[in-house]
């Protein structure tokens, strides 16, 4: 069986994991560096991050991919590579994840508008995330996580892509980042995301990024009164907001305490796929564990 | 050069209601419709200002209002952006000739290290709504080239946008830049994107934190305001 869909019949609550570019930039990524490149030049570095999430809990990872479609890629001149940065960022995740931990494959958007907003038309998103998605597979993910999108569209060209070079078997998740005034930045509000991505088949769905845990509470509480039964709820708070310190230090306000209430605050709403994102780290994901009840997996 | 506009009360009603029809349109981001308005003013002896000012901008404003309201969001504004631009492709030839009181000079881009854009371009957009000249100098724009561009076009403004905790600091060192060429004094300098906050503005010296493109207008008109006052 899929190792995904088996963690969600074997546990009431699945943690996933916290934030891999913010962990990057602390390893050195330096600013405006695309992370993908560092799943062929520095795969260690990478590991070490998916790594301190599975000794601090997670029970899925997340790839090294969020800007790994073509047009992403194309702003460092990458965009030849996608295959390649793909498939390694989910054999480096694969590796280290062993049998009980599931992998997700990061699809992020394009960062282009689609047509009539702007040039990039659905055809063209949904081949772009076909190829994403099929080398994310063939690199040995046990499921896509669609995160952090905004706008229906590009959500439905996504899933559209992944299907048709994926087939049915790979289970699909999808998250939106509600950033602006309960909505997406594109105006999508969490029950019409819901109502929408439950339309294309899709079964796991949530919110994720943002400004912080008060936020993505309110748009679980939102999904989670107009779900149907079958719906599978994630949430994925970013921790707190970034802080600008006097001298030059920026520091996330969510602290592993705030992260902890959060896990237990989008539980008791009946969110089952539980993660972190921008500025979580390892010590997040522990408090978050602890606080649920779940012993972190043996290492 | 151009003359004083009519208030817009005291336009003939017919044309009031066009006027108002072409913001009806704008708002509802109908390129076509706006352009016929646009043609059709024209053809009614209008000047490019009037048609410009009562037609364009003041249909952008309502817009600008009901997206910091959080009635619009990012499509509908975009949509307006487009109709107008539609409509300006019309009218800029004419206001060249005539000549038409611009608001100021904005020169606007994503800072180095930073390659997202569309917060910037909604920026740019509602700005150029709002009457301003706007130099888009792009992403990943390093602090020579936003120092260049201000001096090349007398600037009055100076716009940055960065949606990264690691590039955002990269405004300091331009601000800084702008400071050592003697130019900090003459140009304001708004800052804006996701991770940014009011704290940060201050603490590198920025003459303005805008959460959003409607506060960016704000207060990119307000600067241009007590420039005009203190002159």
């Amino acid at each position: 069986m899929n190792r995904f869909l088996r963690l969600f019949q074997e546990h009431d609550i699945v943690l996933g994991d916290g934030a891999m570019g913010t962990m990057l930039q602390r390893l050195g990524l330096t600013s405006g560096g695309a992370p993908e490149l560092w799943n062929v030049e520095a795969p260690e570095k990478v590991q070490s991050v998916h790594r301190g999430y599975i000794e601090a809990g997670s029970m899925i990872i997340t790839t090294n991919s969020f800007g790994g479609t073509r047009y992403r890629l194309a702003l460092h001149n990458l965009q030849d590579r996608v295959h390649e940065l793909n498939k390694a960022a989910a054999a480096i995740a694969r590796e280290v994840a062993g049998d009980k931990v599931a992998v997700a494959g990061s699809m992020g958007p394009t960062g282009e508008l689609m047509f009539p907003l702007g040039t990039l038309s659905f055809e063209e998103a949904k081949d772009a995330f076909a190829e994403q998605a099929a080398a994310l597979v063939e690199g040995g993910v046990d499921f896509l996580l669609i995160e952090t999108m905004s706008a229906l569209e590009e959500v439905q060209a996504a899933i559209e892509g992944a299907r048709e070079a994926v087939g049915e078997d790979i289970p699909i998740a999808v998250t939106m980042t509600f950033d602006t005034r309960g909505h997406t930045m594109m105006g999508v509000s969490p029950e019409q995301a819901l109502e929408a991505i439950y339309g294309w088949g899709i079964r796991f769905i949530g919110s994720n990024c943002g400004n912080g845990p008060e936020e993505t509470i309110t748009a679980m509480e939102k999904m989670a009164a107009v779900k149907p039964d079958d719906v599978i709820l994630i949430a994925q708070s970013n921790a707190g907001v970034p802080r600008w310190q006097k001298g030059g230090e920026i520091v996330y306000d969510g602290t592993p305490e705030v992260m902890a209430q959060y896990a237990l605050r989008v539980r008791d709403l009946g969110v089952r796929y539980i993660g972190a994102c921008c500025g979580s780290t390892p010590d997040h994901i522990r408090a978050m564990a602890q606080a649920l009840g779940l012993a972190p997996s043996p290492t | 050069m151009t003359q004083e506009l009519l208030p817009f009360e005291e336009l003939p009603k017919e044309l009031q209601e066009l006027y108002e029809d072409m913001q009806d349109d704008l708002y509802e981001g109908l390129a076509d419709r706006v352009v016929e308005g646009t043609r059709q003013a024209l053809e009614m002896g209008r000047s490019p200002h009037e048609i410009l000012t009562y037609g364009l901008i003041g249909g952008m404003d309502i817009v600008g209002e009901d997206f910091g309201a959080g009635i619009l969001f990012v499509p509908e504004v975009l949509m307006a952006a487009k109709a107008m631009k539609a409509a300006m492709e019309i009218l800029r030839p004419l206001l060249t000739q005539t000549g038409s009181p611009r608001l100021g000079t904005i020169v606007l881009g994503t800072v180095k290290g930073d390659i997202h854009d569309i917060g910037k371009n909604l920026v740019g957009m509602m700005l150029e709504g709002a009457g301003f000249d706007v130099i888009d100098v792009g992403v990943n724009t390093d602090a020579e080239t936003f120092i260049q561009t201000v001096k090349e076009h007398n600037a009055e403004l100076l716009g940055m946008s960065a949606l990264l905790t690691t590039t955002m600091p990269y405004m300091k060192v331009v601000i800084d830049r702008l400071a050592e060429e003697g130019l900090r004094d003459r140009v304001k300098v708004l800052v804006g994107g996701a991770p940014l906050s009011e704290a940060f503005a201050e603490d590198i010296g920025a003459d303005a934190y805008c959460e959003d493109a409607s506060v960016a207008v704000e207060m990119a008109k307000k600067f241009i305001t007590l420039k005009k006052n203190a002159a």
